[in-house]
């Protein structure tokens, strides 16, 4: 990339300089400090005590800390896995069916319905699916209105079913997503490839695996990772819908520690847990980052 | 979106806008095989359909329990059209949680937020990418890796540094540090736009005696107006919906945004069933709004930021 022939213009640094001093003050500093709170005993009130790493010795034996990275594996599915799994049978379908044979004005509106729970404020979400999901809410209202009284549920409120509820909707929300990255990406595929196999009588089964699925990896790829990174970081989902019950069933480590810093007072072990998510966040992303870095050569 | 799902990935060159040639393919002269109407379609279209309905039916029910009396919910149930469309409830929670304050607000930071991050990432990306500063790929990673940091990691030292710096509980310090967080995104973004940027232009400019500074105001913003207007568009919408930061920063009912102030009504349930309901429509509404006026810029840039 240097060029000896020109001299590097200069005097652009000038133009860096508020950005990188004020991500500097606002991020960097507040990142070292967690870490630094992260090794104390500290009630967010008077001196930190130095306590070394005992506060992550303290993570590995606590119960609820497992629970919430259990919980984390499974909200991982909800909000990576499965969209992605859905998000692709779907765009192969609205692509590659509905908009050869009825037209693109259906694609569209389909997109648009899947994807409006994208820009509904989560916590608002939330509300509304602790509404519907509530003892009397809607759900159970329905299964009532079709005589089925019986399956009627707590549905957030029994420790064995509040998880799946929160993946439910944390698939019903994140669907749109990876739906408008891959629909997107199709557009990358010749139209006359399809024809062309369909012409050579491959089923639509077999033109989604040899043609849909290969052309979107990178896509599959990008959606993963970055909804992976979303995953870890789930809070006001869990916030507003269970606030991380009934006992430790939907607890997950931002809530967990958000407890710990604000409700508890133990800022040192809640330090302990974001940073431990911090630097889950930071390796997957340089892992990501290298790993196209290389591919891109 | 809290669940962010901003992409990490180098966009590179931007691919065509999402209109497809789906369309003029079943159009064009010989309707090949695969684009033929069938019953067996119609009913796959049909099917999809009614799959896409079931998926919006939150938003059905929510509508239609917003203007009921408890009375009218506890009789009828939540499927039922209201016995007569009643806007009191929600004209009742609207005064409830000071909604109009609530928009006010959330309009404000939202603004700011957007303003403060195109503004730093413009500059930033100005340096990087056209600028071309020595150790520029450290920087970008640097603003990467910012970018990803998870909020719970960095919110009790800003909480604490915001009460000893007095921003706390105050619009001002809150919309400076959402704005910076974005600015992160928006550099790395705009430093790869930038990266591509004809020089010819700017040498050009250079040549008629422009300095940096016009060149980045005459020159450079108006041909990245498509990638900034994208961005304007992503910020206001993430911004809007933030929870974490609002949640600790802004506590007092004069500062809350609006999904904050909605929550709250969270656990009145049982006392007031459809007023629930009312609030979660008055949370809706306004980004559904935006969602139809921008809805171009929500789905075309997202894709402008994922993959290569």
């Amino acid at each position: 990339m240097k060029t000896t022939r020109h001299p590097r213009p200069t005097g652009y640094g000038a133009f860096l300089a508020p950005g990188l001093l004020l991500s500097l003050l606002f991020l960097v500093v507040p990142l070292v400090m967690t870490f630094y709170y992260s090794l104390t005993q500290w009630q967010g009130v008077g001196e930190p005590t130095w306590i070394g790493f005992d506060n992550y010795t303290r993570l590995f034996s606590d119960a609820d800390f497992w629970a919430s990275f259990r919980n984390i594996a499974f909200v991982i599915v909800g909000i990576a896995v499965v969209p992605t799994l859905l998000g692709l049978f779907l765009a192969a379908l609205l692509f590659d069916y509905i908009g050869k044979k009825h037209g693109d004005g259906f694609v569209s509106l389909f997109r648009s319905g899947l994807y409006l729970p994208q820009v509904i404020p989560v916590a608002v979400t939330g509300l509304m699916w602790g509404w519907i999901l509530a003892p009397e809410g809607a759900v159970n209202s329905v299964l009532e209105t079709i005589g089925l009284d019986s399956l009627a549920q707590n549905w957030l409120g029994d420790p064995g079913l509040a998880l799946w509820m929160v993946l439910a909707v944390l698939v019903w929300m994140q669907l749109g997503y990876p739906l408008v990255l891959f629909l997107s990406g199709l557009q990358r595929i010749d139209p006359e490839l399809y024809e062309a196999a369909s012409l050579d009588g491959a089923t639509w089964w077999q033109r989604f695996t040899r043609i849909t699925v290969p052309i979107l990896r990178p896509e599959v790829y990008v959606v993963l990772v970055t909804t992976t990174i979303a995953g870890l970081k789930v809070f006001a989902q869990i916030f507003v819908l269970t606030g991380g019950g009934p006992g430790n069933s939907t607890l997950v480590p931002a809530y967990f520690a958000y407890q710990n810093f604000f409700e508890r007072a133990d800022v040192g072990y809640g330090s302990a847990i974001s940073s431990t998510i911090t630097l889950l966040v930071l390796i997957i992303a340089g892992t990501m980052l290298t790993r196209q870095a290389r591919e891109d050569g | 979106m809290t669940t962010h799902t901003t992409s990490t990935a180098p966009p590179g060159h931007r691919r065509k806008p999402v209109k497809t040639t789906a369309g003029k393919a079943g159009a064009g002269k010989a309707k090949a095989a695969g684009s033929r109407r069938t019953p067996g379609s119609y009913a796959v279209l049909a099917a999809v359909a009614v799959f896409v309905l079931a998926f919006l039916a939150p938003f059905i029910v929510i509508l239609l329990n917003s203007f009921k009396t408890s009375a009218d919910f506890r009789t009828n149930g939540s499927l039922s059209l209201p016995a007569e469309w009643n806007w009191s409830i929600i004209a009742e929670v609207w005064d409830r949680v000071g909604f109009s304050q609530k928009l006010f607000n959330s309009i404000q930071i939202s603004l700011g937020v957007v303003l403060i991050a195109v503004l730093l990432a413009l500059f930033n990306a100005y340096a990087i990418g056209i600028g071309r500063v020595r150790w520029r790929t450290p920087f970008l990673i640097f603003f990467l890796g910012v970018n990803v940091l998870p909020q719970e990691g960095l919110v009790y030292p800003i909480y604490y540094l915001f009460k000893e710096m007095g921003l706390y509980d105050g619009k001002l310090g809150y919309t400076i540090l959402v704005g910076i967080t974005y600015s992160a995104f928006g550099t790395y973004l705009l430093s790869s736009v930038f990266a591509g940027f004809p020089r010819e232009l700017i040498e050009a400019a250079a040549m008629d005696g422009a300095g940096r500074w016009t060149i980045l105001w005459r020159i450079v913003l108006p041909m990245s107006w498509p990638t900034l207007s994208v961005m304007c568009v992503f910020f206001f919408v993430w911004s809007w919906n933030e929870f974490l930061y609002p949640l600790v920063l802004l506590i007092s009912n004069d500062n809350q945004t609006v999904p904050l102030g909605l929550s709250v009504m969270q656990g009145q349930y049982t006392s007031d069933p459809t007023a629930m309901s009312a609030a979660a429509l008055l949370g809706i509404v306004p980004m559904v709004v935006f969602f139809l006026i921008f809805q171009r810029s929500l789905t075309r840039g997202m894709t402008a930021g994922a993959v290569k």
